[in-house]
């Protein structure tokens, strides 16, 4: 993929990401490496100069964002990624809008995956910790059933004891089944639950390989995870 | 017997006016309060779409009338009603769809669209000239009054009447039952809780699927329904005149923006705080307070703070100091 906003300059260059069915796959890297932006081309949030998106071996390039929700695809953007004056469950209701199927066994499983939320179903998403509105928000982009699910910078202001738990739903979701592609500015404990690691820098692949392999690469842990 | 005379006194020329009159502001506020929620511009064309609905309501009142059509004491534009509000729909929908979806394609600036809107306001109000000109025209029939002034002197055997117009309880009755029906559909329905997201995060809303063209849709057939049903209770209520909906636009922005502009519940109480400061404001106490105090207290003015030629200026004081000390209004809302 290359691309990048509007008219301005590529901030992606030949940039590759995959991930399969089951598996989560992390992309690391330092500030302004487009780590977002390629989260955003994979969704089709921007528009590619070049390259292709496949999902389940079908060519979704042209596919606006509504239609790649209905493809089983699910994004979590990294800020203002709930609706802050709606309550959790509506919030609940709003991730499954696309929906005309009954929604109440998908919400169950949802507050199952994150109990805590169980007791603030009618509080305003807005008032809620950072942790648990990060909960919520992923906790919508699940309501449609995806087969994959985007998470941008999932642990972004939250407390670290929090991430632990929140790593720790990520690992349960993929076991049901679904491929989890996610930023993490926390690469060494990103790395360390993922199967496929991608590094990047200014825009491009620079390594590309099993997490705990990267985890392991002098010359990544040097550069990337503080030495 | 003088404090009641007294309390008389202010409910007939106060307190009720005020409310019928603050109710009236209320649902015009409301409807630009959904517009802004939505679409994230300041409509000033919804004075003329109140006009507009209000002016279909009372052609097809005549043609009721003229078909000897009434309905009993209540007036004959209320069974207009329904009607009057499709086809202010089909307005709204038209405006939507030839002006400002052009501009929303464009993902144009709000400052663009409010100035789009001040033309299809000109635009608007030219139509509604032409079609049923500039004068003033009567819309209510009926029984004119629920409790006559007479009435309420030999009943209660006070010097002061008492009087409550058919129109006020009508406007009071009906502004409840549209702004529980706002709520319910905000609140209950799939469509206004997608409403409400799309307002609160237009971004995540299209990420979840929701269709932005059906939000904007549904947003203008309620700012329609509002709008007609707010105007017609004007003109019942007063009278109908076309200039006059374009001097109601400051008193419902006042109140929309007084209350905290996209907040339904803001809209309300701006409506209200509009409609009781004006008639406050611009009333003259003097007989009120003769009744009060001993005879030779009572000055020789008219003890009234404002003369009733400046009423709009309260509504602009009011939304000038709102502006400057809680930009947000009294419901925190979104900054214009």
């Amino acid at each position: 993929m290359s691309g990048g906003y509007g008219t301005g300059p590529d901030i992606i260059h030949d940039c590759d990401l995959m991930v399969e069915a089951g598996e989560i796959a992390v992309v690391v890297g330092p500030n302004g490496a487009g780590k977002s932006t390629a989260m955003k081309g994979i969704f089709g949030m921007i528009q590619l100069r070049a390259g292709k998106v496949f999902f389940n071996n079908r060519d979704i390039t042209a596919l606006p964002p509504s239609d790649r929700v209905l493809e089983g695809m699910a994004f979590v953007p990294q800020n203002n990624n709930v609706f802050p004056s709606m309550s959790v469950e509506e919030n609940l209701e709003m991730g499954a809008f696309i929906r005309t199927d009954d929604i109440s066994s998908t919400i169950t499983r949802v507050l199952e995956l994150f109990p805590i939320l169980q007791d603030k179903r009618k509080q305003m998403a807005g008032e809620l910790s950072g942790g648990q509105r990060q909960q919520v928000a992923i906790g919508r982009a699940l309501m449609t059933e995806p087969k994959l699910l985007m998470l941008d910078e999932p642990t972004a202001g939250v407390a670290p004891i929090v991430m632990q738990d929140l790593f720790q739903c990520i690992q349960d979701i993929t076991a049901s089944g679904v491929a989890v592609l996610m930023v993490e500015q926390n690469a060494r404990q990103a790395l360390a639950i993922a199967d496929r690691g991608f590094v990047l820098v200014q825009g491009r692949n620079r390594f590309t390989d099993q997490g705990k392999t990267l985890l392991a690469n002098p010359e990544v842990q040097r550069s990337f995870l503080g030495g | 017997m003088d404090f009641l005379n007294a309390i008389a006194l202010f409910c007939n020329f106060v307190l009720v006016p005020a409310t019928a009159y603050g109710a009236q502001l209320a649902l015009g506020a409301l409807g630009i309060t959904v517009i802004y929620s939505i679409l994230r511009f300041a409509n000033f064309a919804h004075g003329e779409l109140m006009s507009w609905g209000a002016m279909l309501t009372l052609f097809l009142t005549w043609y009721l009338q003229s078909a000897g059509i009434h309905a009993g004491p209540l007036p004959t534009a209320l069974l207009a009603l329904p009607v009057g509000i499709l086809g202010t729909i089909a307005m709204a929908l038209a405006t939507e769809r030839i002006v400002y979806r052009f501009y929303r394609k464009q993902r144009a600036s709000s400052i663009t669209f409010a100035i789009v809107s001040v033309g299809v306001m000109f635009v608007m109000a030219g139509l509604i000239r032409f079609m049923i000109g500039p004068g003033e025209q009567v819309m209510t029939d009926g029984h004119r009054f629920l409790i006559r002034a007479v009435e309420f002197k030999h009943m209660t055997g006070l010097d002061e009447g008492f009087a409550i117009k058919t129109t006020q309880v009508i406007t009071i009755a009906v502004a409840m039952v549209m702004t529980g029906f706002l709520f319910w559909f905000l609140y209950r329905t799939r469509s206004g809780k997608a409403m409400r997201a799309f307002s609160d995060n237009e971004d995540l809303a299209l990420l979840s699927g929701i269709n932005p063209d059906r939000i904007v849709a549904i947003a203008w057939i309620l700012a329609a329904i509002l709008a007609t049903v707010s105007g017609t209770l004007y003109g019942l209520d007063k009278s109908y005149k076309p200039f006059v909906f374009m001097q109601l636009l400051l008193p419902i922005f006042a109140a929309a923006i007084v209350g905290g502009i996209g907040q339904p519940v803001g809209a309300i109480l701006g409506g209200f705080v509009i409609a009781y400061s004006e008639v406050l404001l611009t009333y003259a106490y003097r007989k009120f307070l003769a009744y009060l105090v001993p005879g030779d207290w009572v000055p020789e003015g008219l003890l009234q703070l404002l003369s009733t030629d400046y009423k709009f200026a309260v509504s602009f004081i009011i939304l000038v100091v709102v502006l400057l000390i809680r930009p947000t209004g009294i419901i925190r809302g979104k900054l214009l």
